[in-house]
């Protein structure tokens, strides 16, 4: 070692060690950064919570008018009430019980954005979790009921805290809850034929 | 601090090969025999050693759990039921563990308390303070994710409530959620990365945050119940003159406060371990079911202050960015408060009402937390959180100029 001398300081290119260090560092944190992406992308669902998660179909030719059926989607309950014309006749007068009537602050696809929350008014289909704290409502599709008052139009009870629904799942006044039941998306692939999760004008998943 | 260069003893034969090799009695000399501290430490000084006996509990109980416990959606909860049934003396490890968790927050909050009181958080310790605060937002993180390990019902609703938290930041709210839990729902996926967390990632940041804390301590020593420098008055021999050796003064005395800690311990381990649904909530004696929600959930104590916050807001997002910014506030505030005197002893009538008001609205809001919000307790929530944020946002205008006149040269202390 002792007849290699170290160069004086003045032989130093100070610009070109500079430059060195500079581009060393920078070129080890892209690297850096890089390494990272595979342990990130590990969090997101796998390909089996994803194939668990894809849509489903319901045939709708089993449920009988004024019945609801519930079917499991991406860990929630999702409702699908057959609702009759005298149940959809029974959304009409009472806007002004309603917290969010015409559903601004409410989620839900484009073409449930309307007064009987649905693309087809006879097939209401919502997630059975409160807006609340996540409770399930009860189906109360019976008119007044002596527990819900004699003005009750038919709905959905929340047994946890009294949040009540009407049968677009539309929160009345005076319940914890305040926005509507969520709504997923959702198309008909035939007249009888339901499918969750998929988006009906975007066709989505 | 203190460099203290005396000479260390000559080492002949084990010890004198041992030394030539790791700086052992070196360490102790700079570290403990060598080591000066304040020498009117009173009962609050105390809780930075218990802390440090709270963490060692929990990584020996949580290693002995790990054994028997079984991570995983179909296994989980019966494991932790086999753990307090058939595994001998699993339900006193498994106590042990859960009411050490409630320890080590009584005992860091009042060690935060403590700074608090004699401005342990000012100049030149203010990174002291932030390595604390990082501490305790691992320890937050590091029970959180403990709670969801039993996978009881209460384990699964409040990882929902506050995942679902995180849902509430703008734009990429919905996809972190999704991140975050590994799926559409809370699930096996969730739980797993919990545990992994829970058990190997977030306590060696721990063990490398408390070093730090330690390290940064020694740079300047403790502080005091006067407040002031005792490095400032030193002898003719270097040393400070209100300073006296770690060891083995302050060894003897923090054994002894050992020595109570463990009595109280025990006495909640073996008698009331659920202490009255505060430690472990009756909820979580049931398993996980994602189709029944608790009555009320609530999160343990030490959480429900920020909990209070939460729910105090009738907006969730906002609700939310509130009860970040009430951790923030205590991250910013050696910025905040403005005052040249460190300790509460010397400091004017409005901060030791500005004090009293933080302490009583922050014990309010824990217990504002326990209860459902309805009726006065949300109006009492929301009076409580304005004190809270008062008593942080008003403190550079209310401790500007406070006087210095007070502040005695040398500590006071009187022997018994």
């Amino acid at each position: 070692m002792s007849d290699i001398a170290a160069p004086a300081n003045a032989e130093v290119d100070q610009d070109r060690r500079g430059f060195l260090i500079f581009a060393t560092a920078a070129t080890g944190a892209i690297g850096a950064g890089f390494a990272t992406v595979p342990f990130i992308a590990s969090w997101n669902p796998s390909e089996r919570a994803r194939a668990a998660g894809l849509p489903v179909e319901v045939d709708l030719s089993k449920i009988e008018p004024g019945q609801m059926l519930t079917i499991p989607y991406r860990k929630k309950p999702m409702y699908i009430v057959h609702r009759t014309p005298e149940m959809v006749a029974s959304l009409a007068g009472h806007d002004r019980e309603l917290k969010d009537a015409v559903s601004a602050d409410s989620e839900q696809p484009e073409y449930a954005k309307n007064a009987a929350r649905a693309a087809r008014e006879e097939f209401l289909v919502v997630e059975g979790t409160c807006t609340h704290l996540g409770c399930l409502p009860k189906a109360r599709f019976e008119k007044a009921l002596p527990e819900l008052g004699a003005d009750w139009p038919g709905g959905f009870f929340c047994p946890c805290h009294g949040s009540k629904f009407d049968l677009a799942g539309r929160v009345f006044n005076g319940s914890p809850a305040s926005q509507n039941l969520r709504i997923p998306l959702y198309s008909f692939r035939d007249d009888k034929t339901l499918v969750i999760g998929v988006d009906a004008t975007t066709g989505a998943a | 601090m203190a460099a203290d260069n005396s000479a260390l003893p000559e080492r002949k034969g084990f010890l004198g090969w041992l030394n030539k090799r790791l700086p052992v009695d070196a360490f102790m000399r700079d570290q403990l025999t060598g080591y000066y501290a304040p020498k009117n430490f009173n009962f609050w000084y105390f809780f930075g050693v218990l802390s440090l006996v709270a963490l060692v509990l929990q990584l020996v109980t949580g290693i002995f759990l790990t054994m028997h416990y079984k991570v995983g959606e179909a296994t989980a909860f019966d494991s932790v039921q086999y753990i307090m049934r058939e595994v001998p003396s699993g339900d006193l490890i498994r106590y042990m563990h859960s009411t050490g968790a409630s320890a080590f927050f009584i005992v860091v909050y009042l060690h935060m308390f403590r700074a608090f009181l004699y401005g342990s958080y000012k100049g030149p310790r203010e990174l002291l303070w932030l390595f604390g605060m990082m501490v305790y937002l691992a320890l937050m993180a590091e029970a959180f994710m403990g709670y969801v390990l039993p996978w009881g019902n209460m384990s699964f609703w409040g990882a929902q409530v506050i995942v679902n938290l995180f849902g509430t930041v703008p734009v990429i709210g919905p996809g972190l959620v999704e991140w975050i839990r590994g799926d559409y729902g809370i699930a096996d996926a969730t739980l797993n990365r919990f545990f992994s967390l829970h058990v190997v990632a977030v306590p060696l940041v721990l063990l490398l945050l408390v070093t730090l804390h330690l390290v940064a301590l020694r740079q300047n020593g403790s502080n005091n119940p006067d407040g002031i420098e005792i490095k400032e008055k030193k002898g003719p021999d270097g040393k400070p003159l209100d300073g006296i050796p770690f060891h083995p003064y302050y060894t003897v005395k923090d054994l002894v406060g050992v020595g109570v800690f463990l009595t109280l311990f025990a006495v909640v381990m073996f008698f009331i371990p659920e202490f009255f649904g505060l430690f472990l909530e009756g909820p979580n004696f049931e398993p996980a079911n994602a189709l029944s929600t608790p009555e009320h959930i609530a999160p343990v104590w030490y959480f429900t202050p920020f909990y209070a916050i939460l729910r105090a807001v009738p907006d969730q997002r906002m609700g939310a960015l509130l009860m970040a910014l009430s951790i923030v506030c205590f991250i910013v505030l050696p910025w905040l408060d403005r005052s040249k005197v460190k300790s509460t002893r010397y400091r004017p009538l409005t901060w030791k009402i500005a004090l009293t008001v933080f302490v009583v609205s922050f014990i309010a809001l824990g217990y504002l937390g326990l209860k459902p919000a309805e009726g006065t307790y949300v109006f009492l929530a929301r009076l409580f959180t304005a004190l809270y944020f008062a008593f942080f946002v008003l403190m550079p205008f209310y401790t500007r100029g406070e006087s210095a006149a007070r502040v005695p040269e040398r500590v006071t202390y009187s022997s018994h």
